[in-house]
């Protein structure tokens, strides 16, 4: 598809990245291998798993890989889309692999770009591209899940500095970062959307404690974050004080279309033909195929979908709400094909270890994590839709 | 390829569209048309050539607008939102992408006559109750220079009204494709009472003769000459189903913001919200794929049979959800003949069927995707 219309200087970057390439992707890291176990997630907690995958981040970074497209000045290598896309081809055409995935460049780095002040993007966003900083998320509550702006974690105003305390939970892997971006409430008078700040903290600061909470899958992907009268220098606040909810949401919809681009995983990873076709009960079984096809046939649509919001997003008209579509529509095929995966391998799925079991439960949580399908259908209803109420 | 958003052209022809059909077709013309007994309607279809419909996908060299499938979809999409009945799929899309692959006079002038709106043809493919056009038991033997067809074809949509039949028999050299005039001496039309009061006939052929011109190309090659029409002809009728399921949507949307029980509007039920947004999920993506179909179709017509198949798998589901929840959520109302919910319900279901249902296209996306 992409070779079509291709202008000159196009097809000039694609033969210029499948050089950088093949004189640059160590050979183990071209394995196609997508999963956790294959991510690097960088900071200084990161043990690489060989030195293939240190030097393939070392030089990524160096050619602003990490980072497509975000501008050169802050370690990307400032890409448009149709290079970024480019880049994407090539590096599947060999199988590569993502060089470094990270908080920091999924959702810190866009708010940072597009909230943050000059010196707090020189400051943050280069050793997020090197992979030097990992980030973790404090966004939801004990008592602020779907209800997010109802966080209670409060930062007291000392003059220069923050005083915060309270608790924080579902922080995706705090116990390895290195940093922490958090929603925290400013002003406990104003409504409860006018008073909440956007906060960077390091997580070495004295008064942070973590707790990993074991999940149903075995693993333990998030924390319990504790703040007791930890101390952050004023200037960590992302945008304007008390304003911090519009970073929130600016990043949310972010966060919703990278959750729905990992349900989108039909036609990489492991396509769900390839499961029903090798097991036994894949083939024989009328009522699966039937409901693999249909799961088929919908994650295709998907996909023509995401790319009709970036042709319309590059039209300069934003995804926007939508973006809880995206959200709803890929977590839920994403559990569905899961699921169907789990009844196509039969009892041989039912151990721990090389199976699809720890995956299946792991995608329970996509409808939950990020805003849960019922928050995303509401949007649409109210937002979309105009419904009453 | 091109992007998967409308272009100005193609936004200006649907406000064109929409306004020519509001105005000239809108719901009430098919009621009307039910009322009077009628099936079809050759004075809107005159209308509707005169804008250049008919010839949307006929060359411009006999006198075609060849605006393409992409634009071919975006009327029949407002042809979906109003239940405008005209042989526009059969003829207009199907027709003449199939005669479009020859170059001879006889074809270019009957490509030029479907431009002009003076020439209407109908698809006589299934046999059977479910689309299968490789299932043909339909016989075509030699006879001197021609052929002598027998056989029975079922469910063939416009298949009254039409002129000429386009017919797949099976030879002595493998199926073949037949253009002959739907007057033809043997040939039989049974009008079908259809659910969406459109026309459409079984037909009946006994000892139809026909010259040896009747026969499309060579001998055996039916299926691959039929396959670019039939292809053209579900990606338009993908389109035409979402529309309506967009146009079936947007009267339960109103409906849910004015219809008021409890001392309140129902639409600020949770229950009925998260279900009316469920179906805009559902729309959005239909409506990418029917989009990725056209534009596949445009630019590389051999390779877009997992993208037409996903596109009509999807608006067939689409349409059929819709007026579901359309009729549900209006309650009572939705089941009465005097609101057009029905009307909407009733061609869903038809539109479901020709040309291969959920199944059947699901069926070969799964195919093309290595189950």
């Amino acid at each position: 598809m992409g070779d079509v219309d291709e202008s000159s200087v196009l097809a000039a970057f694609r033969l210029e990245v499948r050089d950088w390439l093949e004189a640059n992707c160590p050979a183990e890291m071209r394995d196609g291998a997508s999963g956790e176990e294959a991510i690097c997630w960088g900071g200084t907690s990161w043990v690489f798993t060989c030195a293939s995958q240190k030097a393939w981040l070392e030089r990524c970074a160096a050619r602003g890989f990490t980072v497509p497209t975000w501008p050169k000045a802050y370690g990307g290598a400032g890409l448009s889309r149709d290079e970024d896309k480019i880049l994407k081809e090539e590096m599947q055409a060999i199988g590569a692999r993502s060089p470094l995935d990270s908080f920091g460049i999924w959702m810190l780095g866009p708010a940072l770009l597009k909230f943050g002040t000059e010196e707090q993007k020189q400051h943050f966003l280069p050793p997020i591209a090197r992979g030097e900083i990992r980030w973790c998320q404090g966004y939801s509550e004990p008592g602020a899940g779907s209800d997010l702006a109802g966080v209670q974690t409060h930062a007291a105003d000392q003059g220069d500095t923050w005083l915060v305390n309270g608790q924080k939970i579902w922080t995706s892997y705090a116990d390895r970062a290195d940093w922490i971006f958090a929603l925290l409430r400013t002003d406990r008078e104003a409504k409860k959307h006018l008073g909440i700040s956007f906060v960077l903290m390091d997580m070495r600061s004295k008064g942070i404690t973590t707790r990993p909470i074991r999940l149903i899958s075995g693993a333990s992907p998030f924390c319990e974050t504790f703040f007791e009268d930890v101390e952050v220098p004023k200037h960590q606040v992302v945008g304007t004080i008390n304003r911090g909810w519009d970073v929130a949401k600016y990043l949310l919809t972010h966060e919703r279309e990278m959750i729905s681009n990992g349900g989108n995983v039909m036609g990489s990873g492991r396509a769900l033909g390839a499961v029903l076709s090798e097991a036994e009960t894949g083939q024989s079984d009328p009522v699966l195929r039937g409901d693999a096809m249909r799961a088929e046939v919908d994650s295709l649509a998907l996909e023509m979908t995401l790319e009709r919001y970036k042709d319309q997003a590059e039209g300069g008209q934003g995804v926007g709400d939508a973006s809880a579509m995206l959200k709803y529509m890929g977590t839920e095929l994403n559990k569905k094909r899961l699921e169907l995966i789990m009844a196509a391998e039969g009892s041989s799925a039912l151990t721990w270890g090389e199976t699809p079991a720890s995956s299946w439960l792991r995608t329970k949580a996509n409808s939950i994590e990020g805003g849960t399908s019922e928050v995303m259908l509401s949007i649409i209803s109210r937002r979309i839709l105009n419904l009453p109420g | 390829m091109a992007k998967l958003i409308q272009t100005e052209e193609e936004i200006l022809l649907a406000e064109a569209a929409h306004g020519l059909l509001s105005k000239s077709a809108p719901v009430s013309r098919l009621r009307e048309m039910r009322d009077d007994g009628k099936r079809s309607d050759s004075e809107l279809w005159q209308e509707l050539a005169a804008a250049g419909w008919a010839g949307v996908l006929v060359p411009e060299a006999v006198d075609g607008s060849d605006m393409g499938h992409a634009a071919a979809q975006v009327l029949a999409r407002e042809m979906g939102r109003n239940l405008t009945v005209s042989p526009f799929l059969s003829t207009a899309v199907m027709a003449a992408t199939l005669l479009r692959q020859f170059n001879d006079t006889a074809t270019r002038e009957k490509l030029r006559q479907i431009a002009a709106g003076g020439l209407t043809y109908a698809f006589a493919l299934d046999e059977g109750t479910k689309f299968s056009p490789d299932k043909v038991e339909m016989t075509a033997e030699k006879r001197g220079n021609g052929y002598l067809l027998n056989g029975e074809k079922r469910f063939v949509v416009d298949g009254c009204a039409a002129d000429r039949i386009l017919v797949l028999a099976k030879s002595d050299d493998g199926l073949c494709l037949f253009d002959l005039s739907n007057s033809a001496k043997g040939l039989r039309q049974d009008a079908l009472e259809m659910i969406d009061s459109r026309d459409a006939a079984d037909l009946t052929f006994e000892n139809v003769e026909v010259s040896g011109e009747a026969l499309l190309g060579e001998a055996g090659a039916g299926l691959d000459l039929l396959k670019p029409a039939l292809e053209a002809g579900q990606a338009a009728l993908a389109a035409e189903s979402t529309g309506l399921a967009e146009a079936a949507f947007a009267m339960t949307t109103e409906y849910l913001k004015e219809r008021r029980q409890f001392g309140i509007p129902i639409g600020s039920f949770q229950a009925l919200q998260h279900r009316a947004a469920h179906l805009w999920c559902e729309i959005e993506l239909t409506h990418s794929a029917v989009l990725n179909a056209g534009r596949i179709l445009d630019e590389n017509p051999d390779q877009a049979t997992l993208a037409v198949s996903v596109a009509k798998a999807r608006a067939t589901d689409t349409a059929q959800k819709s007026v579901q929840e359309g009729v549900q959520m209006h309650g009572g109302i939705g089941m009465t003949d005097a609101f057009d919910m029905g009307f909407y319900m009733k061609r869903a279901r038809v539109a479901a069927e020709w040309l291969g249902d959920y199944g059947y296209h699901a069926g070969r996306v799964a195919q093309m995707r290595g189950f």
